[in-house]
């Protein structure tokens, strides 16, 4: 499904992904951990197609297409969903109409009409049950003044909404309570299907005792360090980065 | 290429969609300012003597008077010898029906959208059209008749109405006002005049359709409203003008007046050209609108959606003179490229227990600058008056320019203020935030916008809501990507 070949990356001159590669496919939860400042967020807003980025080599295959063909709201109509690491407010515009605008121009360009509001209504208040999202956020500009916990768990109801094939979390789990993170690990759970995938960018294994990884990655220097099961998030969390750093440097 | 960069290198995209012009058999004063240039006005519209008296009375005035250079806009000083003051069709000027109209002009109305057709007039929209100097048509005047309001051109309410006239023509807006008062006075050409007798809710929206067509030719609009006690009525006006290289003056006065327990809705959608994306050509909208609660809970509120001209200065106000009136001014404006405006509000506060209500949404994209300019006067004799003031900027881009000056002076303790403002930007991160939601650039600062506005579009009489939404929505095209 996703096929990331030799991806180098740089902003401003300056090099933060470097010969990366990456294979997803249907059905897979993988992993991505990593050191701060290591490019987990730069290889997640490179797939979704921001474009301050240059990319220097290498490409992004997608469902078998060129994804770095793509403007991103394209990308997103495919299917493509980031959660992001810090979700941005919008200011005048309600949840529910930035959705109803969001899941229209999707429909559209996948030729289909626009949703119907009855449906629409009644999707929006199973996925709310779903993230145990408080409706009363619905009606309130974007992320307006939401709480950190409160902004994660709108990205995942989003994504619920959009019901895309390749979702990227990044750092969902940051900022969340314990009990927030059950709610949101669930909601991802019965979610998946054989034909999505999700790549989890984290820092804690934590979460991954809730959203069990097929694979763990490790990013170290703009690239990937080493793969394993979840039990390379485990060793992880016992030993740190340290031994990781060592092995790559030596 | 840099996103900001490329902000605005998209941002000069944007079309203008009323820049043609109609070729019409025109008759015009000599260009330039004098005596007997009012002299030919007056004559032109065959006006009773003392109406040309108040007119070279103004002009004194005028002559007196220096531009005024408050104003946070920048412009070459204007010749007023190089314009022309009167144009108008050499044909029969005003029509009684659709079925005499020019044909030339019927295409106009239609290019322009004005609802003359026969499906919008059943919605129920009267309309007076003036081109130029000239009100060449209103609609269901006879049927507004019936009901004892009276909806014509002011030219023509100068010789059947003269006693209202001479009441009410400059009591709010009394000639020395300001600079471009007086000059409008001198020589205003034409505009409405509206009257609504007592105890009557007028039927139907009154609507009028500005259009500056001649080549440099000013256009000085003078429109009069006067409801009677327990009197309703919703007035609005459009604007447009060809695309131009020069620079055309629009200098127009408002008078409204609301007696006793008499409601005033005033709406707005000006779409003057506003000038290419260069900052060559446009309007020069220099106009002064007023409104005076006069009798006991009488209500005024302004709503407008400026999205043209190259410059706008502008400040529709309300003087709450009548104990428990009503003042209210919600407004959006839009500037893009190279465009400036200077508008917002003055609530004059005299009676007691008045009340006002400010939420003005600017909006600049491109190089231009917006500034909203307001002023809450609280006199002593206000006695438990309110005010209320939202004042938010938008920024699209990081050359554009968004400035808030709100004045304040309160003489009475008793008397309350209230002010909030925000800023916000569409910035890189809001819009790639909506892309990978699925939203493009356009969808993502329609969305935006229109929810920003949300709150002012809601003022508007239903038919033009929708009017007023695409209009930002092609003043904006293309002003991200
Ligand atoms: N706009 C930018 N300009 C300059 N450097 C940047 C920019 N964006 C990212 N970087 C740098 O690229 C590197 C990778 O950043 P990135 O956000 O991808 O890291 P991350 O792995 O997600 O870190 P964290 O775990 O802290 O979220 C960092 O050193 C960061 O400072
Ligand atoms: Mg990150």
């Amino acid at each position: 499904m996703l096929e990331i070949k030799n991806l180098s990356v740089s902003i401003d001159g300056h090099s933060i992904l470097d010969n990366l590669n990456l294979s997803v496919k249907p059905g897979e939860v993988h992993a991505i951990m990593g050191p701060n400042g290591s490019g987990k967020s730069t290889l997640a807003s490179v797939i979704a197609g921001r474009d301050e980025y240059d990319v220097n080599g290498g490409k992004i295959e997608y469902q078998g297409e060129d994804l770095l063909d793509l403007d991103p709201h394209e990308r997103a109509h495919k299917g493509v969903f980031l959660a992001f690491q810090y979700p941005v407010e919008i200011p005048g515009v309600s949840m529910t109409n930035f959705m109803k605008a969001a899941i229209n121009e999707k429909r559209k360009a996948l030729g289909q009409d626009p949703v119907v509001a009855k449906d629409f209504l009644k999707m929006i208040k199973e996925k709310m049950a779903l993230v145990k999202m408080d409706p009363k956020l619905m009606s309130r500009s974007l992320n307006e003044g939401f709480s950190g916990g409160e902004k994660k768990r709108n990205e995942i109801l989003q994504m619920a909404m959009l019901e895309p094939k390749l979702a990227i979390m990044d750092e969902t789990d940051s900022g969340l309570d314990i009990d927030a993170l059950r709610i949101v690990a669930n909601g991802v759970n019965s979610l998946r299907t054989s034909e999505n995938a999700f790549v989890v960018i984290t820092h804690y294994q934590r979460l991954l005792d809730y959203i069990v990884p097929d694979y763990v990655h490790i990013l170290y220097n703009g690239q990937i360090v080493k793969s394993g099961d979840k039990s390379l998030a485990l060793e992880l969390d016992d030993k740190g980065y340290e031994w990781v750093k060592e092995e790559v440097n030596a | 290429m840099h996103d900001d960069d490329k902000l605005i290198e998209k941002a000069t995209t944007g079309e203008y969609r009323y820049g043609f012009v109609t070729d019409i058999e025109q008759e015009t004063a000599p260009k330039g300012l004098s005596e007997d240039t009012i002299r030919f006005i007056s004559a032109k519209k065959e006006e009773p003597e003392w109406m040309l008296e108040w007119r070279l009375k103004a002009f004194k005035t005028w002559q007196q008077m220096t531009e005024p250079d408050w104003v946070n806009v920048h412009y070459p000083k204007i010749d007023f010898q190089d314009i022309i003051y009167y144009a108008g069709a050499k044909k029969k000027p005003q029509y009684e029906s659709l079925d005499e109209v020019d044909p030339e002009l019927l295409r106009t109305y239609e290019k322009l959208g004005i609802p003359v057709e026969e499906q919008k007039m059943l919605a129920g929209v009267a309309v007076d059209f003036v081109m130029d100097s000239e009100s060449v048509l209103t609609t269901f005047k006879k049927q507004l008749k019936e009901f004892g309001v009276i909806f014509c051109s002011i030219s023509e309410a100068i010789k059947e109405y003269p006693e209202l006239i001479q009441k009410h023509l400059g009591s709010v807006v009394p000639t020395r006002d300001n600079y471009y008062a007086a000059l409008n006075s001198a020589v205003f050409s034409d505009g409405s005049f509206v009257y609504v007798p007592k105890g009557v809710r007028c039927p139907m929206e009154l609507s009028t359709y500005f259009r500056i067509n001649a080549e440099n030719t000013g256009q000085f609009e003078r429109t009069l409203i006067i409801a009677e006690d327990d009197s309703y009525v919703s007035y609005l006006e459009g604007c447009t003008a060809p695309m131009r290289d020069e620079n055309q003056l629009h200098a127009a006065v408002v008078e409204l007046v609301a007696q006793d327990r008499a409601e005033i809705k005033y709406s707005t959608v000006q779409n003057w050209y506003p000038g290419n994306s260069e900052g060559k050509g446009g309007i020069y909208n220099f106009v002064t609108k007023r409104g005076l609660c006069n009798g006991v809970e009488s209500k005024i509120s302004w709503t407008q959606v400026e999205t043209g001209s190259a410059i706008t200065w502008k400040y529709p106000s309300c003087i709450l003179k009548g104990d428990r009136s009503i003042g209210e001014f919600y407004s959006v404006a839009v500037t893009n490229n190279f465009q400036q405006a200077d508008t917002g509000t003055k609530m004059i506060h005299i009676g007691k227990n008045t009340k006002s209500r400010i939420v003005s949404k600017g909006i600049s994209a491109g190089k231009s600058q917006n500034s909203y300019r307001g002023l809450v006067q609280m006199h002593k004799t206000a006695k438990n008056a309110y005010n209320f003031s939202q004042c938010d900027s938008l920024l699209i881009g990081d050359k554009c320019g968004a400035h808030t000056f709100p004045y304040l002076e309160v003489k009475n303790s008793s008397a309350q203020v209230e002010h909030e403002a925000t800023t916000s930007k569409i910035g890189e991160d809001m819009l790639f935030y909506c892309n990978q939601r699925g939203l493009s650039d356009e969808e993502a600062v329609n969305l935006i916008i229109n929810g920003y506005c949300k709150e002012v579009f809601r003022h508007l009489p239903m038919e033009f809501a929708v009017e007023a939404q695409n209009l930002l929505a092609i003043s904006l095209e293309g002003s991200v990507g």
